[in-house]
């Protein structure tokens, strides 16, 4: 019950949203519902360990085709769940206080983004998991269209087209798993899943790595990425980049690990070289990018392919350092597009060239983007190092020459994003830099829990750690 | 209904015309539960029958909501288009309950011939009169055609009654090769109706030429007649020939799906893409057909009534922009009509955005059920080919269905456009069913 209700919650609320035209009413009713979400899950938090009765949610859907609306929260779900959560309430903060038109529509919208993420994340049933995977897309490719520039809806609808694409070979592989078992429960189907013929095995693998890994993206279906991050306007950025993304490396792990084992097996280097590679090739472009979304938009790739990369080594560690990793990027990508948000307002500039100095009248920006920044670096007692050190180990001892390789993108990273502080904070202020005001509270409230998770995982990582451990160890068809 | 445009005011035809297929509609049930033969074993009653052709009502109360702005002012003689829209209900309604081949063809006569006029019905359009005259010659051909195939058939069962089909097999071989023409034929001349490929060609043109309100109608009330009409004749007919025309059957319904949104994607005019798509949909529905199970005509009924709410709701949403937006003194056909139609009406917009994702099949839509049920009928019968091009080509097919989509988030200079009631709520319902089905699917199909 306690899963159904964080569904529900945000999607009445998204749909009475939809309908308000009096922003001070939207916002406090956001507000409400960010803090009801949280103290639900907080509860199911604690209840986890020994209620976990409460968590689940079981109803015939389509009898008569064993198809069930089948909500629950294991070691992982709970995580991204949480993850959502959190983030699209510090999402909704930050929105509330950007100046963009019809503000009770845009919220309405992220809170049913927040629904069918809160669906993906807790389906056990394939069908029901297929359902969310595709609707999470419709709210954000809105959001695209109806708030962004001129060109937004020819690169939302490239976004669009892809991602569709490649989840209707999820969903040929769903079908294919639902003629043969006749239901379409993710537990059920695990267990069928070895006595597949050979072909069918390959069908599923490729169907359903094709989907995840358009939507993560990883090399070399990244191209609708880079545009569509920086075209779009930053509420759909910084759900597409903190949590959509997240979808694909959720399905790689909920998904393919147990239904194609063998096809992992068998061709996991292969991708994990492709993994690697746009890995690297994304931290090469980020370090010659001039415009400050579009480096955050390739960082982000490349963040991406090291978590693929990790997940198919099929190993404690790799998995481990993915699951965290998903989080501690998460508020980082959130926390990177808000403050390219806050430089773009203040100075109308989002290019390195034009901007610099800022730290002379905005100091508190200046240590906040820095804390933010140490995160997307993976400096130790920050939460992208444990992430990044878990991951880098797994893959390493995959494979010394690719666990080198990948090890670069951790100098690169420093590069880009060291780059991007100096360019923006330091060196000399110009007419436009030297006027702009500090930060206030409003833009606080934003940055400071980011930068609390941020030290905080990064000093107690088990607070995480802990919780996938039981659902990793679980899995059963990891290596070792 | 013929008569009423003598002494009636415009305006009261519409509620009246709504009034009789209302009772139309009411009246079916009162056979509800009392299945049978009537007319001499001329038709069938049955409960799931009195479903089917409810949704058959249905699309035309829908397709007759969204007239009332069309006969206010475009068109001379409303009276006798409601009227010939009521002659066309009436043979669809008797094409998908006939029990005896001779009822098939006057129901298909009676749809049809009312259908001709529809499609000319706008007689100053140059294009109306092609589609007209078009779909009239081809019409008349695919007649024949099944005309010759229902006089096979006697010759070789000595029956005009469908399930008279099946004792060919038992009593006279001789007459088996006669039997097999009359199904070829008859199967050609159903599929030439449901524009099904490759006996698609007249599609496009008509679609576009026709007013778009009887396009509306075609695309809906004939399909779903013929595409019933075709499974009667395969279920009690040809059932125990199976094996052998299911295998040519898959393949038209590939050739369907591949040509109908390959060449949907060439399209601009939004008539056009919506014919091409039709075909495509054709294809869908036969599989039901290669389906041939228990379930099979549920799932077909299901495909039937959530296809008719989206392309109903799409073409409502089209017929009002282009009306609104005339080039040369004629509605804009183009996709470009529903640039910014999120700014001019934020409701409209998202009509059409749940119709054309329906069409496409995305999830929480009627459309998504509706092909997942065909698609899995199909592929447990083995066709698992079919499966994977029909998905595969449901994919090309976001690409143009997102093309209106795309065009309404555009900017534009034009004020809002304003929608008479009854449209609207027409819309709505369409619209609402639509995500409706999508959410519980089992509201309509558990009754089958």
């Amino acid at each position: 019950m306690l899963t159904l209700s964080l569904f529900i919650i945000p999607l009445i609320a998204g749909l009475v949203l939809l309908n308000i035209k009096n922003k001070g009413l939207a916002s406090s009713i956001s507000l409400v519902v960010s803090i009801i979400q949280i103290a639900v899950f907080v509860y199911a938090f604690s209840v986890f360990k020994d209620k976990s009765a409460l968590l689940t949610f079981d109803k015939p859907w389509l009898s008569d085709f064993a198809i069930r609306f089948h909500l629950g929260l294991d070691g992982l779900s709970l995580i991204m769940v949480g993850l959502t959560v959190v983030l699209v309430s510090i999402i909704l903060l930050a929105i509330k206080n950007l100046n963009y038109e019809n503000i009770p529509k845009l919220l309405g919208l992220i809170l049913l983004t927040e629904a069918a993420l809160v669906g993906v994340f807790s389906a056990k049933d394939i069908f029901l998991f297929y359902f969310f995977f595709e609707l999470a897309l419709v709210p954000v490719y809105l959001i695209a269209n109806l708030w962004g520039g001129e060109n937004s809806s020819k690169i939302t609808f490239k976004m669009f087209i892809y991602t569709v694409f490649g989840s209707l070979f999820m969903l040929i592989s769903f079908v294919l798993l639902y003629m043969r078992g006749q239901s379409g429960d993710i537990e059920s189907i695990k267990v069928t899943v070895s006595l597949l013929p050979n072909l069918i095995k390959q069908i599923l693998f490729w169907g359903l790595l094709l989907a995840f890994s358009i939507k993560m993206p990883i090399f070399p279906f990244h191209t609708w990425l880079p545009d569509a991050y920086s075209k779009s306007p930053t509420p759909a950025t910084m759900l597409l980049s903190g949590l959509l993304s997240k979808m694909g490396v959720y399905g790689l792990i909920r998904i393919l690990l147990p239904f194609a084992p063998s096809g992992i097996q068998l061709y996991g280097e292969i991708i994990i070289i492709l993994a690697v590679a746009g890995l690297v090739y994304g931290s090469i472009i980020a370090i010659k990018q001039n415009e400050i979304k579009r480096l955050i938009a390739y960082s982000s790739f490349a963040h991406m392919g090291l978590m693929a990369g990790a997940v198919l080594t099929l190993s404690v560690t790799g998995l481990q350092g993915a699951i965290f990793q998903m989080v501690a990027h998460g508020f980082n990508a959130v926390g990177l597009f808000y403050i390219a948000k806050i430089i773009f307002d203040k100075t109308g500039s989002r290019s390195l060239t034009t901007l610099g100095g800022m730290t002379q009248s905005a100091p508190v920006l200046t240590v906040m983007f820095m804390l933010v920044l140490l995160g997307s670096v993976a400096l130790p007692l920050t939460n992208g190092f444990v992430g990044e050190f878990l991951m880098l180990k797994a893959v390493f001892d995959f494979n010394h020459v690719i666990g080198i390789l990948a090890g670069l993108s951790v100098v690169f990273g420093a590069v880009y994003m060291l780059r991007f502080f100096q360019k923006t904070m330091y060196g000399p202020s110009n007419d436009i830099t030297i006027k702009i005001t500090d930060i206030g509270t409003k833009e606080m409230m934003v940055l400071v829990p980011i930068v609390i998770v941020v030290l905080l995982t990064g000093v107690f990582p088990n607070l995480i750690l802990d919780i996938s451990a039981s659902f990793v160890n679980s899995l059963g068809v990891l290596n070792k | 209904m013929l008569y009423l445009g003598l002494s009636v005011s415009k305006k009261s035809l519409l509620p009246i015309n709504l009034a009789f297929l209302l009772i139309g509609l009411l009246s079916g049930f009162i056979d509800w539960n009392a299945p049978g033969l009537y007319f001499n074993n001329m038709v069938e009653v049955s409960n799931t029958l009195i479903l089917v052709q409810s949704v058959v009502i249905l699309a035309a109360i829908l397709v007759a909501g969204l007239s009332s702005k069309l006969f206010e002012d475009a068109i001379d003689h409303p009276a006798e288009y409601y009227a010939l829209m009521q002659f066309a209900v009436v043979g669809a309604l008797i094409m998908v309950s006939f029990q005896n081949l001779i009822m098939l063809f006057v129901g298909l006569e009676i749809l049809s011939v009312a259908l001709y006029v529809l499609a000319g019905s706008d007689k100053r359009n140059l294009r109306g009169n092609e589609a007209s005259i078009k779909y009239f010659l081809m019409g008349a051909f695919a007649t024949g055609i099944l005309l010759f195939g229902i006089a096979m058939f006697y010759g070789a069962t000595g029956s005009f009654d469908i399930n008279s089909g099946s004792s060919v097999a038992n009593n006279l071989p001789e007459g088996k090769i006669f039997f097999w023409i009359g199904l070829i034929f008859i199967f050609i001349g159903l599929l030439f109706k449901i524009s099904a490929a490759p006996f698609h060609f007249w599609t496009a043109d008509v679609y576009q030429g026709s007013p778009t309100i009887f396009t509306a109608f075609m695309a809906t009330i004939v399909k779903t007649a013929v595409i019933f009409a075709l499974y009667r004749l395969a279920v009690y007919s040809f059932s125990f020939e199976y094996d052998n025309w299911s295998k040519f059957l898959v393949i038209i319904i590939g050739l369907s799906m591949i040509i109908g949104n390959l060449t949907a994607v060439y399209q601009s005019n939004f008539k056009r893409i919506l014919a091409y798509s039709s075909i495509s949909q054709a294809g869908f529905m036969l599989l039901s057909l290669i389906g041939l199970g228990e379930q099979s005509f549920g799932n077909l009924g299901f495909y039937t009534l959530s296809y008719a709410f989206a392309t109903i709701s799409g073409f409502g949403v089209f017929l009002i922009v282009s009306n609104d937006q005339l080039v040369d003194g004629r509605p804009n056909e183009n996709i470009n009509v529903f640039n910014g139609l999120f700014k001019r009406n934020p409701d409209l917009a998202v009509i059409l955005l749940i119709s054309m994702l329906s069409l496409s099949g995305i999830p929480l839509t009627s459309g998504f059920w509706s092909k997942f049920f065909v698609l899995n009928d199909a592929a447990t019968k083995g066709y698992l080919w079919i499966l994977i091009v029909g998905i595969v080509m449901s994919a090309v097919s976001l690409y143009y269905y997102f093309k209106p989509i795309r065009a309404t988030f555009g900017s534009t200079e034009s004020e809002s456009i304003t929608v008479s009631a009854i449209a609207k709520a027409t819309l709505y319902v369409c619209a609402a069913m639509t995500v409706l089905l999508g959410v519980a699917p089992n509201l309509f199909r558990g009754l089958f």
